[in-house]
Protein backbone atom coordinates (compact mmCIF):
# COMPACT_ATOMS: atom_id res chain seq x y z
CA UNK A 1 0.00 0.00 0.00
CA UNK A 2 1.04 3.52 -0.45
CA UNK A 3 -0.03 7.01 0.46
CA UNK A 4 -1.81 9.32 -1.91
CA UNK A 5 -2.60 13.04 -1.87
CA UNK A 6 -6.19 14.25 -2.03
CA UNK A 7 -5.78 16.72 -4.85
CA UNK A 8 -8.79 18.84 -3.98
CA UNK A 9 -7.33 19.58 -0.55
CA UNK A 10 -3.67 20.07 -1.44
CA UNK A 11 -2.55 23.71 -1.14
CA UNK A 12 0.53 22.95 -3.24
CA UNK A 13 2.73 24.26 -0.45
CA UNK A 14 5.47 21.77 -1.37
CA UNK A 15 6.31 21.00 2.26
CA UNK A 16 5.99 17.24 1.75
CA UNK A 17 8.22 17.00 -1.31
CA UNK A 18 11.66 17.33 0.28
CA UNK A 19 10.66 15.32 3.37
CA UNK A 20 9.94 12.09 1.50
CA UNK A 21 12.83 9.67 2.01
CA UNK A 22 11.99 7.92 -1.24
CA UNK A 23 11.63 10.88 -3.55
CA UNK A 24 8.13 9.67 -4.25
CA UNK A 25 6.50 13.12 -4.28
CA UNK A 26 6.56 15.61 -7.11
CA UNK A 27 4.61 18.52 -8.48
CA UNK A 28 2.22 17.93 -11.32
CA UNK A 29 -0.19 20.45 -12.80
CA UNK A 30 -0.14 22.79 -9.85
CA UNK A 31 -0.65 20.13 -7.21
CA UNK A 32 1.48 17.42 -5.65
CA UNK A 33 1.27 13.69 -6.26
CA UNK A 34 2.82 10.56 -4.77
CA UNK A 35 4.22 7.83 -6.98
CA UNK A 36 2.72 4.74 -5.36
CA UNK A 37 5.45 2.39 -6.53
CA UNK A 38 8.07 4.50 -4.77
CA UNK A 39 6.23 5.11 -1.49
CA UNK A 40 7.22 2.83 1.39
CA UNK A 41 4.89 4.51 3.88
CA UNK A 42 8.18 5.70 5.37
CA UNK A 43 8.71 2.22 6.78
CA UNK A 44 12.40 1.67 7.35
CA UNK A 45 13.01 5.40 7.62
CA UNK A 46 10.77 7.12 10.10
CA UNK A 47 8.16 6.33 12.74
CA UNK A 48 5.49 8.31 10.97
CA UNK A 49 4.80 9.04 7.32
CA UNK A 50 6.59 12.33 6.70
CA UNK A 51 4.08 13.67 4.20
CA UNK A 52 1.27 13.23 6.72
CA UNK A 53 3.27 14.80 9.54
CA UNK A 54 4.24 17.95 7.65
CA UNK A 55 1.06 18.55 5.64
CA UNK A 56 -0.88 21.60 6.86
CA UNK A 57 -4.24 20.21 5.79
CA UNK A 58 -5.59 17.27 7.80
CA UNK A 59 -6.57 14.14 5.88
CA UNK A 60 -4.84 15.23 2.70
CA UNK A 61 -2.08 12.59 2.63
CA UNK A 62 -3.98 9.35 3.16
CA UNK A 63 -3.62 5.59 2.62
CA UNK A 64 -4.38 4.60 -0.94
CA UNK A 65 -6.58 1.50 -0.68
CA UNK A 66 -5.85 0.55 -4.26
CA UNK A 67 -2.47 -0.85 -3.25
CA UNK A 68 -1.54 -3.60 -0.79
CA UNK A 69 0.23 -2.55 2.42
CA UNK A 70 3.92 -2.05 1.95
CA UNK A 71 6.01 -5.00 3.16
CA UNK A 72 9.41 -4.21 4.53
CA UNK A 73 12.01 -6.26 2.70
CA UNK B 1 16.79 73.56 -8.61
CA UNK B 2 17.63 70.72 -10.88
CA UNK B 3 17.37 68.45 -7.89
CA UNK B 4 13.96 69.72 -6.85
CA UNK B 5 12.55 68.94 -10.24
CA UNK B 6 13.97 65.49 -10.36
CA UNK B 7 12.74 64.38 -6.97
CA UNK B 8 9.26 65.66 -7.70
CA UNK B 9 8.99 63.72 -10.88
CA UNK B 10 10.32 60.64 -9.20
CA UNK B 11 7.83 61.06 -6.42
CA UNK B 12 5.00 61.33 -8.82
CA UNK B 13 5.94 58.09 -10.45
CA UNK B 14 6.45 56.45 -7.11
CA UNK B 15 3.43 57.69 -5.27
CA UNK B 16 1.06 55.00 -6.42
CA UNK B 17 3.20 52.34 -4.91
CA UNK B 18 4.19 54.08 -1.77
CA UNK B 19 0.81 53.85 -0.17
CA UNK B 20 0.88 50.12 -0.34
CA UNK B 21 4.46 49.62 0.61
CA UNK B 22 5.38 48.44 3.95
CA UNK B 23 7.33 51.20 5.57
CA UNK B 24 9.13 49.64 8.35
CA UNK B 25 10.33 50.75 11.67
CA UNK B 26 10.90 54.22 12.79
CA UNK B 27 13.84 55.34 14.74
CA UNK B 28 13.03 57.03 17.98
CA UNK B 29 15.69 59.03 19.68
CA UNK B 30 15.72 56.84 22.72
CA UNK B 31 14.43 53.44 22.04
CA UNK B 32 16.65 52.18 19.28
CA UNK B 33 19.18 51.53 21.98
CA UNK B 34 17.26 48.61 23.39
CA UNK B 35 19.47 49.22 26.37
CA UNK B 36 18.48 47.56 29.58
CA UNK B 37 19.32 49.14 32.85
CA UNK B 38 19.69 52.54 31.27
CA UNK B 39 18.02 55.64 32.55
CA UNK B 40 14.54 56.34 31.30
CA UNK B 41 13.64 56.38 27.69
CA UNK B 42 14.13 59.63 25.87
CA UNK B 43 17.12 60.88 27.77
CA UNK B 44 20.09 59.32 26.14
CA UNK B 45 19.18 59.17 22.46
CA UNK B 46 22.20 57.02 22.03
CA UNK B 47 23.20 53.52 21.24
CA UNK B 48 22.63 52.15 24.71
CA UNK B 49 23.83 48.60 25.04
CA UNK B 50 23.93 47.94 21.34
CA UNK B 51 27.31 47.08 19.96
CA UNK B 52 28.68 50.06 18.00
CA UNK B 53 28.57 48.21 14.68
CA UNK B 54 24.91 47.26 15.19
CA UNK B 55 24.10 50.84 16.09
CA UNK B 56 25.82 52.00 12.91
CA UNK B 57 23.53 49.73 10.89
CA UNK B 58 20.37 50.81 12.67
CA UNK B 59 20.66 54.55 12.92
CA UNK B 60 20.39 55.30 9.20
CA UNK B 61 18.69 52.17 8.01
CA UNK B 62 16.04 52.65 5.33
CA UNK B 63 13.71 50.39 7.27
CA UNK B 64 14.44 51.49 10.79
CA UNK B 65 15.27 55.15 10.75
CA UNK B 66 12.37 57.49 11.32
CA UNK B 67 13.12 59.94 8.56
CA UNK B 68 14.34 57.33 6.12
CA UNK B 69 11.38 55.03 6.28
CA UNK B 70 9.14 57.46 4.44
CA UNK B 71 11.40 57.40 1.43
CA UNK B 72 12.45 53.84 0.93
CA UNK B 73 10.49 50.71 0.38
CA UNK B 74 10.95 47.03 0.42
CA UNK B 75 9.38 44.30 -1.58
CA UNK B 76 8.71 40.69 -0.84
CA UNK B 77 8.95 37.80 -3.21
CA UNK B 78 6.90 34.71 -2.54
CA UNK B 79 9.41 31.93 -3.11
CA UNK B 80 8.83 29.99 0.12
CA UNK B 81 5.49 28.17 0.14
CA UNK B 82 6.19 25.46 2.72
CA UNK B 83 5.89 25.87 6.47
CA UNK B 84 7.05 23.72 9.35
CA UNK B 85 4.57 24.77 12.04
CA UNK B 86 0.88 25.58 12.32
CA UNK B 87 -0.39 28.81 13.87
CA UNK B 88 -3.99 29.23 14.97
CA UNK B 89 -4.20 32.59 13.21
CA UNK B 90 -3.12 31.12 9.90
CA UNK B 91 -5.07 29.46 7.14
CA UNK B 92 -2.53 27.84 4.92
CA UNK B 93 -4.48 28.56 1.81
CA UNK B 94 -3.18 32.08 2.30
CA UNK B 95 0.17 33.74 2.90
CA UNK B 96 1.95 33.51 6.25
CA UNK B 97 0.00 35.75 8.58
CA UNK B 98 3.11 36.70 10.52
CA UNK B 99 4.31 39.14 7.89
CA UNK B 100 1.37 39.59 5.55
CA UNK B 101 -2.15 40.73 5.74
CA UNK B 102 -4.32 37.72 6.39
CA UNK B 103 -6.30 36.28 3.56
CA UNK B 104 -3.82 37.19 0.85
CA UNK B 105 -2.69 34.75 -1.79
CA UNK B 106 0.44 35.67 -3.65
CA UNK B 107 1.79 34.18 -6.82
CA UNK B 108 4.44 31.58 -6.05
CA UNK B 109 7.69 32.26 -7.85
CA UNK B 110 10.77 30.24 -8.60
CA UNK B 111 14.04 31.81 -7.40
CA UNK B 112 14.98 32.62 -11.00
CA UNK B 113 11.73 34.45 -11.77
CA UNK B 114 11.80 36.13 -8.38
CA UNK B 115 15.31 37.46 -8.93
CA UNK B 116 14.35 38.81 -12.32
CA UNK B 117 11.29 40.45 -10.87
CA UNK B 118 13.30 42.14 -8.15
CA UNK B 119 15.78 43.51 -10.66
CA UNK B 120 13.01 44.70 -12.97
CA UNK B 121 11.25 46.51 -10.15
CA UNK B 122 14.45 47.95 -8.69
CA UNK B 123 15.63 49.37 -11.98
CA UNK B 124 12.25 51.01 -12.56
CA UNK B 125 11.69 52.19 -9.00
CA UNK B 126 14.78 53.48 -7.24
CA UNK B 127 13.09 53.65 -3.82
CA UNK B 128 13.10 49.86 -3.72
CA UNK B 129 16.13 49.15 -1.58
CA UNK B 130 15.22 46.17 0.55
CA UNK B 131 14.21 42.70 -0.58
CA UNK B 132 12.49 40.38 1.85
CA UNK B 133 11.49 36.76 1.82
CA UNK B 134 8.63 36.13 4.18
CA UNK B 135 6.47 33.51 2.65
CA UNK B 136 3.92 32.55 1.66
CA UNK B 137 5.10 29.94 4.20
CA UNK B 138 8.28 30.13 6.25
CA UNK B 139 11.47 31.31 4.55
CA UNK B 140 13.65 28.80 6.40
CA UNK B 141 11.31 25.87 5.80
CA UNK B 142 12.31 26.43 2.15
CA UNK B 143 16.04 27.00 2.56
CA UNK B 144 17.09 26.02 -0.96
CA UNK B 145 14.67 28.44 -2.62
CA UNK B 146 15.28 31.26 -0.17
CA UNK B 147 19.07 31.20 -0.39
CA UNK B 148 19.10 30.65 -4.14
CA UNK B 149 17.04 33.82 -4.52
CA UNK B 150 19.47 35.73 -2.31
CA UNK B 151 22.42 34.41 -4.26
CA UNK B 152 20.98 35.46 -7.62
CA UNK B 153 20.07 38.94 -6.43
CA UNK B 154 23.31 39.64 -4.62
CA UNK B 155 25.28 38.85 -7.77
CA UNK B 156 23.54 41.48 -9.88
CA UNK B 157 22.34 44.02 -7.34
CA UNK B 158 24.81 44.21 -4.47
CA UNK B 159 23.22 47.45 -3.20
CA UNK B 160 19.90 45.80 -2.34
CA UNK B 161 19.64 44.86 1.31
CA UNK B 162 18.34 41.36 1.97
CA UNK B 163 16.07 40.36 4.81
CA UNK B 164 13.98 37.38 5.80
CA UNK B 165 11.22 36.51 8.25
CA UNK B 166 10.86 33.23 10.05
CA UNK B 167 8.94 31.54 12.82
CA UNK B 168 12.35 30.54 14.21
CA UNK B 169 11.98 26.77 14.32
CA UNK B 170 14.68 26.15 11.72
CA UNK B 171 16.65 29.29 12.47
CA UNK B 172 19.60 27.79 14.41
CA UNK B 173 20.37 25.52 11.45
CA UNK B 174 20.75 28.41 9.02
CA UNK B 175 22.57 31.15 10.88
CA UNK B 176 25.75 30.42 8.95
CA UNK B 177 23.95 30.60 5.59
CA UNK B 178 22.31 33.85 6.66
CA UNK B 179 25.72 35.24 7.46
CA UNK B 180 27.19 33.99 4.21
CA UNK B 181 24.69 35.94 2.10
CA UNK B 182 25.21 39.01 4.19
CA UNK B 183 21.54 39.14 5.13
CA UNK B 184 20.87 42.56 6.58
CA UNK B 185 18.20 41.73 9.11
CA UNK B 186 16.09 38.82 10.26
CA UNK B 187 12.56 39.05 11.64
CA UNK B 188 11.50 36.32 14.05
CA UNK B 189 7.87 36.00 15.07
CA UNK B 190 7.80 35.22 18.79
CA UNK B 191 4.41 35.11 20.47
CA UNK B 192 5.34 33.51 23.77
CA UNK B 193 8.16 32.44 26.07
CA UNK B 194 5.93 30.12 28.09
CA UNK B 195 5.06 26.81 26.37
CA UNK B 196 1.71 26.74 28.21
CA UNK B 197 0.78 29.95 26.42
CA UNK B 198 2.32 28.65 23.21
CA UNK B 199 0.13 25.56 23.23
CA UNK B 200 -2.88 27.84 22.77
CA UNK B 201 -1.33 29.43 19.70
CA UNK B 202 0.45 26.56 17.96
CA UNK B 203 -1.39 23.24 17.53
CA UNK B 204 1.68 21.49 16.11
CA UNK B 205 5.19 21.74 14.73
CA UNK B 206 7.17 19.47 12.41
CA UNK B 207 10.66 19.02 13.78
CA UNK B 208 13.35 16.42 13.14
CA UNK B 209 11.01 14.18 11.12
CA UNK B 210 8.29 14.16 13.71
CA UNK B 211 5.08 16.03 14.37
CA UNK B 212 4.90 17.40 17.90
CA UNK B 213 1.74 18.80 19.48
CA UNK B 214 0.65 20.66 22.59
CA UNK B 215 3.02 21.99 25.22
CA UNK B 216 5.88 19.86 23.94
CA UNK B 217 5.63 21.46 20.49
CA UNK B 218 5.53 24.94 21.99
CA UNK B 219 8.52 24.19 24.21
CA UNK B 220 10.65 23.05 21.28
CA UNK B 221 9.62 26.08 19.25
CA UNK B 222 10.40 28.39 22.15
CA UNK B 223 13.85 26.86 22.71
CA UNK B 224 14.70 27.06 19.02
CA UNK B 225 13.55 30.68 18.83
CA UNK B 226 15.68 31.73 21.79
CA UNK B 227 18.70 29.81 20.51
CA UNK B 228 18.34 31.29 17.02
CA UNK B 229 18.03 34.78 18.45
CA UNK B 230 21.17 34.34 20.53
CA UNK B 231 23.12 32.94 17.59
CA UNK B 232 22.14 35.82 15.33
CA UNK B 233 23.13 38.45 17.87
CA UNK B 234 26.41 36.65 18.44
CA UNK B 235 27.03 37.04 14.70
CA UNK B 236 26.01 40.70 14.92
CA UNK B 237 23.09 40.26 12.54
CA UNK B 238 20.18 42.62 13.21
CA UNK B 239 17.18 40.85 14.67
CA UNK B 240 13.70 42.28 14.86
CA UNK B 241 11.00 40.44 16.76
CA UNK B 242 7.35 40.43 15.71
CA UNK B 243 4.61 39.45 18.14
CA UNK B 244 0.94 39.00 17.42
CA UNK B 245 -1.21 40.38 20.25
CA UNK B 246 -4.02 37.92 20.99
CA UNK B 247 -6.33 39.27 23.72
CA UNK B 248 -6.88 36.79 26.54
CA UNK B 249 -4.11 34.49 25.32
CA UNK B 250 -0.80 36.35 25.20
CA UNK B 251 -1.59 40.03 25.69
CA UNK B 252 -0.26 40.41 29.23
CA UNK B 253 2.40 37.80 28.51
CA UNK B 254 3.96 39.89 25.74
CA UNK B 255 5.61 42.08 28.36
CA UNK B 256 7.60 38.95 29.35
CA UNK B 257 8.35 38.26 25.71
CA UNK B 258 9.60 41.81 25.36
CA UNK B 259 12.06 41.32 28.22
CA UNK B 260 13.23 37.94 26.94
CA UNK B 261 13.94 39.11 23.41
CA UNK B 262 15.54 42.34 24.53
CA UNK B 263 17.94 40.50 26.83
CA UNK B 264 18.94 38.30 23.91
CA UNK B 265 19.85 41.26 21.76
CA UNK B 266 16.85 41.89 19.50
CA UNK B 267 17.06 45.57 18.60
CA UNK B 268 13.40 46.09 17.84
CA UNK B 269 10.12 44.59 18.96
CA UNK B 270 7.00 44.99 16.86
CA UNK B 271 3.66 44.14 18.44
CA UNK B 272 0.94 43.67 15.84
CA UNK B 273 -2.76 43.22 16.42
CA UNK B 274 -4.33 39.84 15.73
CA UNK B 275 -6.47 40.24 12.66
CA UNK B 276 -9.11 37.60 12.72
CA UNK B 277 -12.43 37.10 11.00
CA UNK B 278 -14.48 33.97 10.37
CA UNK B 279 -14.05 34.27 6.61
CA UNK B 280 -10.29 33.73 6.97
CA UNK B 281 -11.05 30.18 8.00
CA UNK B 282 -8.41 30.21 10.75
CA UNK B 283 -8.87 28.53 14.12
CA UNK B 284 -9.02 31.90 15.82
CA UNK B 285 -11.31 33.30 13.14
CA UNK B 286 -13.72 30.42 13.51
CA UNK B 287 -13.79 30.26 17.31
CA UNK B 288 -14.49 33.97 17.59
CA UNK B 289 -11.15 35.02 19.06
CA UNK B 290 -11.15 38.81 18.75
CA UNK B 291 -8.27 41.13 17.95
CA UNK B 292 -7.29 44.04 20.22
CA UNK B 293 -8.73 47.55 19.95
CA UNK B 294 -6.44 50.40 19.01
CA UNK B 295 -6.26 51.53 22.61
CA UNK B 296 -5.43 48.08 23.93
CA UNK B 297 -2.68 47.74 21.37
CA UNK B 298 -1.23 51.13 22.12
CA UNK B 299 -1.36 50.54 25.87
CA UNK B 300 0.64 47.35 25.47
CA UNK B 301 3.12 48.99 23.11
CA UNK B 302 3.52 51.84 25.60
CA UNK B 303 4.09 49.48 28.49
CA UNK B 304 6.92 47.86 26.55
CA UNK B 305 8.34 51.08 25.25
CA UNK B 306 10.48 52.01 28.23
CA UNK B 307 12.03 48.60 27.87
CA UNK B 308 12.86 48.67 24.22
CA UNK B 309 12.23 50.32 20.92
CA UNK B 310 8.79 49.43 19.67
CA UNK B 311 7.93 49.36 16.04
CA UNK B 312 4.55 50.75 15.29
CA UNK B 313 4.14 51.03 11.63
CA UNK B 314 4.03 47.43 10.56
CA UNK B 315 1.05 47.24 8.27
CA UNK B 316 1.02 43.50 7.91
CA UNK B 317 1.43 44.14 4.25
CA UNK B 318 1.15 41.48 1.69
CA UNK B 319 4.28 39.58 0.85
CA UNK B 320 4.67 40.02 -2.86
CA UNK B 321 5.59 42.74 -5.26
CA UNK B 322 2.14 42.94 -6.78
CA UNK B 323 0.76 44.40 -3.59
CA UNK B 324 3.76 46.61 -3.19
CA UNK B 325 3.36 48.09 -6.58
CA UNK B 326 -0.30 48.86 -6.28
CA UNK B 327 -2.98 48.05 -8.75
CA UNK B 328 -1.70 50.26 -11.49
CA UNK B 329 1.90 49.14 -11.52
CA UNK B 330 1.56 45.48 -10.79
CA UNK B 331 0.38 44.93 -14.34
CA UNK B 332 3.79 46.12 -15.52
CA UNK B 333 5.48 43.33 -13.64
CA UNK B 334 3.55 40.17 -14.35
CA UNK B 335 5.65 37.08 -14.73
CA UNK B 336 5.09 37.00 -18.48
CA UNK B 337 6.21 40.57 -18.97
CA UNK B 338 9.19 40.15 -16.70
CA UNK B 339 10.42 37.18 -18.64
CA UNK B 340 10.34 39.28 -21.80
CA UNK B 341 11.97 42.31 -20.21
CA UNK B 342 15.56 43.11 -20.89
CA UNK B 343 16.58 44.38 -17.48
CA UNK B 344 19.68 46.49 -17.20
CA UNK B 345 20.50 47.27 -13.64
CA UNK B 346 21.54 50.89 -13.20
CA UNK B 347 23.58 50.96 -10.02
CA UNK B 348 24.80 54.52 -10.61
CA UNK B 349 21.34 55.92 -11.28
CA UNK B 350 20.03 54.34 -8.13
CA UNK B 351 22.85 55.83 -6.11
CA UNK B 352 22.10 59.31 -7.44
CA UNK B 353 18.43 59.01 -6.63
CA UNK B 354 19.25 57.93 -3.12
CA UNK B 355 21.53 60.91 -2.62
CA UNK B 356 18.64 63.22 -3.50
CA UNK B 357 16.46 61.40 -1.00
CA UNK B 358 19.07 61.83 1.68
CA UNK B 359 19.09 65.60 1.15
CA UNK B 360 15.29 65.78 1.29
CA UNK B 361 15.15 63.78 4.44
CA UNK B 362 17.71 66.02 6.08
CA UNK B 363 15.43 68.99 5.35
CA UNK B 364 12.43 67.21 6.78
CA UNK B 365 14.23 66.42 9.99
CA UNK B 366 15.49 69.96 10.45
CA UNK B 367 12.01 71.39 9.90
CA UNK B 368 10.62 69.15 12.61
CA UNK B 369 13.29 70.02 15.12
CA UNK B 370 12.91 73.73 14.47
CA UNK B 371 9.18 73.43 15.12
CA UNK B 372 9.70 71.45 18.32
CA UNK B 373 12.14 74.03 19.62
CA UNK B 374 9.38 76.66 19.52
CA UNK B 375 6.86 74.73 21.55
CA UNK B 376 8.26 75.36 25.01
CA UNK B 377 7.39 73.29 28.02
CA UNK B 378 4.30 74.88 29.51
CA UNK B 379 1.95 72.13 28.32
CA UNK B 380 4.33 69.20 28.70
CA UNK B 381 1.54 66.89 29.81
CA UNK B 382 -0.77 67.49 26.84
CA UNK B 383 -0.71 64.68 24.29
CA UNK B 384 -2.91 64.37 21.24
CA UNK B 385 -3.16 61.95 18.36
CA UNK B 386 -3.64 63.15 14.81
CA UNK B 387 -4.33 61.21 11.62
CA UNK B 388 -2.52 61.96 8.37
CA UNK B 389 -3.58 61.19 4.81
CA UNK B 390 -0.37 60.56 2.91
CA UNK B 391 0.87 58.76 -0.14
CA UNK B 392 4.40 58.70 1.24
CA UNK B 393 7.56 60.81 1.07
CA UNK B 394 6.78 62.21 4.50
CA UNK B 395 4.24 64.74 3.23
CA UNK B 396 0.51 65.40 3.61
CA UNK B 397 -0.41 64.58 0.04
CA UNK B 398 -3.55 62.45 -0.10
CA UNK B 399 -7.19 63.46 -0.45
CA UNK B 400 -9.41 62.51 2.44
CA UNK B 401 -11.74 60.52 0.25
CA UNK B 402 -8.94 58.62 -1.49
CA UNK B 403 -7.06 57.56 1.62
CA UNK B 404 -6.92 53.81 2.11
CA UNK B 405 -5.21 54.32 5.43
CA UNK B 406 -4.17 57.04 7.82
CA UNK B 407 -0.87 57.39 9.60
CA UNK B 408 -1.28 58.23 13.27
CA UNK B 409 1.15 60.60 15.00
CA UNK B 410 1.33 61.40 18.68
CA UNK B 411 2.10 65.05 19.39
CA UNK B 412 3.48 66.57 22.53
CA UNK B 413 5.83 69.43 23.31
CA UNK B 414 8.67 66.90 23.33
CA UNK B 415 8.05 65.05 20.12
CA UNK B 416 5.98 64.21 17.08
CA UNK B 417 6.15 60.49 16.75
CA UNK B 418 4.62 57.98 14.45
CA UNK B 419 2.53 55.49 16.41
CA UNK B 420 0.67 53.44 13.84
CA UNK B 421 -1.47 52.99 10.76
CA UNK B 422 -5.23 52.76 10.52
CA UNK B 423 -6.56 51.16 7.42
CA UNK B 424 -9.94 52.16 6.08
CA UNK B 425 -9.88 50.44 2.72
CA UNK B 426 -12.33 47.71 3.47
CA UNK B 427 -15.39 49.33 4.88
CA UNK B 428 -17.73 47.21 2.85
CA UNK B 429 -16.44 44.00 4.43
CA UNK B 430 -15.90 42.80 7.93
CA UNK B 431 -19.30 43.49 9.40
CA UNK B 432 -20.01 47.15 8.84
CA UNK B 433 -21.76 46.64 5.56
CA UNK B 434 -24.55 49.07 6.32
CA UNK B 435 -22.45 52.01 7.25
CA UNK B 436 -21.14 54.53 4.81
CA UNK B 437 -17.44 54.99 4.38
CA UNK B 438 -17.28 58.12 6.48
CA UNK B 439 -18.59 56.34 9.55
CA UNK B 440 -15.89 53.74 9.05
CA UNK B 441 -13.17 56.36 8.84
CA UNK B 442 -14.47 58.03 11.99
CA UNK B 443 -14.49 54.69 13.73
CA UNK B 444 -10.88 54.08 12.68
CA UNK B 445 -9.53 57.47 13.80
CA UNK B 446 -11.92 58.17 16.64
CA UNK B 447 -9.03 58.59 19.08
CA UNK B 448 -7.60 61.50 17.05
CA UNK B 449 -8.17 65.21 17.57
CA UNK B 450 -7.53 66.13 13.97
CA UNK B 451 -7.06 64.64 10.54
CA UNK B 452 -4.62 66.23 8.07
CA UNK B 453 -5.44 65.94 4.40
CA UNK B 454 -4.40 67.45 1.09
CA UNK B 455 -8.05 68.14 0.27
CA UNK B 456 -11.48 67.44 1.70
CA UNK B 457 -15.08 68.27 0.77
CA UNK B 458 -17.36 70.46 2.87
CA UNK B 459 -19.72 67.66 3.88
CA UNK B 460 -17.25 65.22 5.33
CA UNK B 461 -15.50 68.13 6.99
CA UNK B 462 -18.70 69.07 8.83
CA UNK B 463 -19.46 65.46 9.75
CA UNK B 464 -15.97 65.01 11.13
CA UNK B 465 -16.43 68.15 13.15
CA UNK B 466 -19.63 66.78 14.65
CA UNK B 467 -17.68 63.69 15.62
CA UNK B 468 -15.14 65.95 17.32
CA UNK B 469 -12.37 65.58 14.76
CA UNK B 470 -11.00 68.68 13.11
CA UNK B 471 -10.21 68.32 9.39
CA UNK B 472 -7.09 70.30 8.52
CA UNK B 473 -6.35 70.98 4.85
CA UNK B 474 -4.13 74.03 4.94
CA UNK B 475 -0.89 72.03 4.97
CA UNK B 476 -1.33 70.24 1.65
CA UNK B 477 1.97 68.81 0.39
CA UNK B 478 3.89 70.02 3.42
CA UNK B 479 6.04 67.83 5.68
CA UNK B 480 3.90 65.80 8.07
CA UNK B 481 5.62 66.40 11.37
CA UNK B 482 6.38 70.05 10.82
CA UNK B 483 2.75 70.76 9.88
CA UNK B 484 1.30 68.71 12.70
CA UNK B 485 3.47 70.53 15.21
CA UNK B 486 2.41 73.92 13.81
CA UNK B 487 -1.21 72.92 14.26
CA UNK B 488 -0.36 71.68 17.75
CA UNK B 489 1.17 75.04 18.62
CA UNK B 490 -2.13 76.68 17.64
CA UNK B 491 -4.02 74.13 19.66
CA UNK B 492 -1.94 74.85 22.75
CA UNK B 493 -2.41 78.56 22.12
CA UNK B 494 -6.18 78.12 22.21
CA UNK B 495 -5.98 76.20 25.46
CA UNK B 496 -3.90 78.98 26.91
CA UNK B 497 -6.45 81.59 25.96
CA UNK B 498 -9.25 79.50 27.37
CA UNK B 499 -10.88 79.08 23.97
CA UNK B 500 -10.90 75.30 24.29
CA UNK B 501 -10.40 72.71 26.99
CA UNK B 502 -8.12 69.77 26.23
CA UNK B 503 -10.00 66.50 26.45
CA UNK B 504 -8.93 62.96 25.75
CA UNK B 505 -10.70 61.14 22.91
CA UNK B 506 -12.26 57.68 22.82
CA UNK B 507 -10.96 54.39 21.49
CA UNK B 508 -10.71 53.42 17.85
CA UNK B 509 -11.26 50.26 15.91
CA UNK B 510 -8.59 48.17 14.20
CA UNK B 511 -10.07 47.14 10.92
CA UNK B 512 -10.46 43.41 10.49
CA UNK B 513 -10.50 41.55 7.22
CA UNK B 514 -8.12 41.06 4.42
CA UNK B 515 -6.63 43.43 1.94
CA UNK B 516 -7.19 42.02 -1.51
CA UNK B 517 -7.15 43.63 -4.93
CA UNK B 518 -10.94 43.19 -5.09
CA UNK B 519 -11.51 44.90 -1.78
CA UNK B 520 -9.15 47.72 -2.67
CA UNK B 521 -11.03 48.28 -5.89
CA UNK B 522 -14.42 48.12 -4.18
S1 LIG C 1 4.50 8.03 3.26
FE1 LIG C 1 6.69 8.48 3.33
S2 LIG C 1 7.48 7.40 1.54
FE2 LIG C 1 5.29 7.58 1.21
S3 LIG C 1 5.05 9.46 0.05
FE3 LIG C 1 4.80 10.00 2.20
S4 LIG C 1 6.82 10.65 2.80
FE4 LIG C 1 7.10 9.51 0.90
S1 LIG D 1 2.24 19.14 2.28
FE1 LIG D 1 0.06 18.71 1.90
S2 LIG D 1 -0.74 20.62 1.08
FE2 LIG D 1 1.49 20.76 0.96
S3 LIG D 1 1.98 20.06 -1.12
FE3 LIG D 1 2.12 18.29 0.24
S4 LIG D 1 0.09 17.35 0.14
FE4 LIG D 1 -0.12 19.40 -0.69
S1 LIG E 1 4.51 30.48 10.40
FE1 LIG E 1 3.29 31.66 8.93
S2 LIG E 1 2.77 30.17 7.30
FE2 LIG E 1 3.49 29.00 9.06
S3 LIG E 1 1.61 28.47 10.14
FE3 LIG E 1 2.39 30.33 11.11
S4 LIG E 1 1.38 32.03 10.06
FE4 LIG E 1 1.09 30.16 8.80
Amino acid sequence: MAYKIVTSQCTACSACEPECPNNAIREKDGTFIIKPEKCTECIGYFDEPQCVAVCPVDDTCIIDGAYPRYQAA
Amino acid sequence: MQQEVSIDSIKKSGSSMEDVMQQMAEHKGCGTSGGSGKASCGSSGGQGDLAPDIWEKVKNHPCYSEEAHHHYARMHVAVAPACNIQCNYCNRKYDCANESRPGVVSEKLTPEVAAKKVLAVASTIPQMTVLGIAGPGDSLANPAKTFKTFELISQVAPDIKLCLSTNGLALPDYVQEIKKYNVDHVTVTINMVDPEVGAKIYPWIFYKNKRYTGVEAARILHERQMLGLEMLTAEKILVKVNSVMIPGINDAHLVEVNKAVKSRGAFLHNIMPLISAPEHGTVFGLNGQRGPTAQELKALQDSCEGEMNMMRHCRQCRADAVGLLGEDRSSEFTTDKIMEMDVSYDLEGRKKYQEVVEAERQKESEAKHAELAELGNEFADVQVLVAIATKGSGRINEHFGHAKEFQIFELSTQSAKFVGHRRVDLYCQGGYGDEDSLATVIRAINDCHAVFVAKIGGCPKADLKNAGIEAVDEYANEFIEQSALRWFKDYLGKIKQGEIVHEARGDAQIRQGAYTPESAAA
